[in-house]
């Protein structure tokens, strides 16, 4: 059985459809990316998976996570799917992390209300949470967020999501906001936790160089609906679709220039 | 000889050192590309290239003469010949006014034109750009991201300025589109002869466009080099680490 299978999700804002019959499926384990433009509904479908659509959009047709149902189903019954089922890596991570508790606390919260940890269990599994995020140093946990740069934010919300040891991680963007060394590292972390405890990953993205290295299939998402999909490297060798061409062929010029190292020739392209 | 030159520029807010000894030149027809990574000081650098504010050590030069504030000939000339373009074309174009009128904005300030020549060099602006003549009446929301930076570029071009000093021009643009405003800005530094600044923490931009760049890391340069130099034999670690890092689509 598939961990997510979306079939026939379309969502709209009043009589604006966002998403049009949105189909996919990923198995446990298994790396899907979700790679478009602004404005191409990779992000509306991914918070419809966690049920997390804001008000004002409404889903219909399916999505099963780990067998339950999510479209049309009251936030209660969904909420303990959050965290041990799956959970989601947001953009920006100044935003996605409350300003005014240490990030000590943010990371106790779920795993005290998942795994029923206390005491000093709890304390060392903070630790250990911050550890594996590659944040040892314990004054970490007692900072606020306004006092960690970028990166450290974001390996914080990283440690958040996982805390509940979640099958399947859904990541929207996680290194847009960052700069590109920071972006490195925190690829490669994702890499690794999700390799180690056997996770599967959902990474939405317009970057398509980031999703080529994170994930083993990808769809190609435009105006709200899918328009190709297929293992990464036979899409961007040999793309089907005229849209995933361009897109591909765009990425590809930029990168040329990073060879050439020349500019390139005004107005020729 | 250098148009605009920043010659051993320092600055600082408060007793927070943003800029440190740090010097550039670019001259007519040439590109240089500002690097780095954030608190690096790079849009420090272009407030200061921009005459925005004045560096606490050392000087910015135009046409190798000191800039100074008051010298209203000399920053009328500076403002006609250096001109900026910004990241966001979503906040950096008036929503209630008019195209017509955004663009004709820096005529009508230097009072470098009026009445039917400013309709003629609008609409020129807008030709070279790559938009109608029907654009004019519109006005910003009805425009695509790229779009709009189109219309920011023929606001930035109709003074027919010497310069143009663009911060992260198509960061917030698809990479489709980028790869398009990249063509355009290329095209109008050859057609015009403009000389180039681009602010960018995109390396694939930055060697899309510049000949030569300046690797800047917490308000220092920390190399600075023809961008073939920079990008296949760096000196530094930093600019190795920065070059390394760029995310490579495979083969």
């Amino acid at each position: 059985m598939s961990l997510v299978e979306v079939s026939g999700l379309s969502v709209h804002a009043g009589t604006t459809s966002l998403v049009r019959d949105v189909s996919l499926s990923l198995a446990a384990g298994e790396r899907l990316g979700v790679i478009g433009e602004s404005g191409s509904g990779k992000s509306v479908t991914s918070l419809a998976v966690l049920g997390l659509l804001p008000g004002g959009l409404s889903a219909s047709g399916s999505i099963r996570l780990d067998g339950q149902e999510v479209v049309g189903v009251p936030d209660a019954r969904l909420r303990p799917l959050r965290g041990p089922v799956a959970q989601i890596v947001f953009q920006e991570p100044l935003t996605a992390l409350d300003p005014l508790m240490r990030v000590g606390r943010q990371i106790a919260e779920p795993l005290r209300r998942h795994l029923g940890l206390r005491g000093a269990a709890l304390r060392t599994a903070v630790a250990a949470a911050l550890a594996e995020v590659a944040l040892p140093e314990e004054r970490i946990g007692r900072a606020y967020p306004y006092e960690l740069s970028g990166g450290q934010r974001q390996r914080v919300a990283i440690a958040i999501a996982l805390a509940a040891r979640p099958r399947l991680l859904i990541a929207d963007e996680p290194t847009t906001a960052l700069d590109v060394t920071v972006q490195d590292g925190v690829l490669s972390l994702l890499e690794r936790l999700v390799t180690e405890r056997g996770m599967a990953l959902l990474f939405i993205s317009h970057d398509l160089a980031v999703v080529s290295r994170m994930v083993e299939r990808i769809v190609v998402m435009r105006d709200g609906v899918i328009v190709e999909e297929g293992p990464v490297m036979r899409v961007v060798r040999e793309p089907q679709h005229p849209y995933t061409a361009a897109l591909v062929a765009s990425a590809r010029a930029l990168d040329a220039a990073l060879d050439a190292a020349a500019p390139r020739d005004g107005g020729a392209a | 000889m250098s148009i605009l030159e920043l010659r051993s520029a320092g600055f600082s807010y408060g007793d927070q050192t943003v800029l440190e000894d740090v010097s550039l030149a670019v001259g007519a027809g040439e590109s240089l590309g500002l690097v780095g990574e954030s608190g690096a000081g790079k849009s420090t650098i272009l407030r200061l290239l921009l005459g925005l504010a004045l560096p606490q050590q050392g000087g910015v030069l135009f046409d190798d003469a000191p800039l100074n504030p008051r010298d209203r000939t000399l920053m009328r000339r500076f403002r006609t010949s250096v001109q900026p373009v910004f990241q966001d074309p979503y906040s950096s174009l008036d929503p209630r006014q008019r195209i017509d009128r955004i663009v004709g904005e820096p005529l009508r300030s230097l009072r470098l034109a009026t009445g039917s020549g400013i309709r003629a060099r609008v609409a020129e602006a807008l030709a070279s750009v790559g938009l109608d003549a029907d654009t004019l009446t519109r006005y910003p929301h009805e425009f695509s991201g790229g779009q709009r930076q189109r219309i920011a570029i023929a606001r930035a071009i109709v003074s027919r300025p010497r310069v143009l000093l663009a911060d992260e021009p198509v960061s917030a643009l698809d990479v489709t589109t980028r790869v398009q405003v990249i063509d355009l800005l290329l095209r109008l530094q050859h057609e015009y002869g403009l000389a180039l600044v681009m602010v960018s923490h995109d390396l694939g931009a930055v060697a899309a466009v510049c000949e030569s760049t300046v690797v800047l890391r917490a308000g220092r340069v920390v190399e600075a080099a023809s961008t073939r130099t920079i990008l296949t034999a760096p000196e530094t670690e930093y600019a190795r680490a920065l070059v390394g890092s760029v995310p490579r689509l495979p083969r």
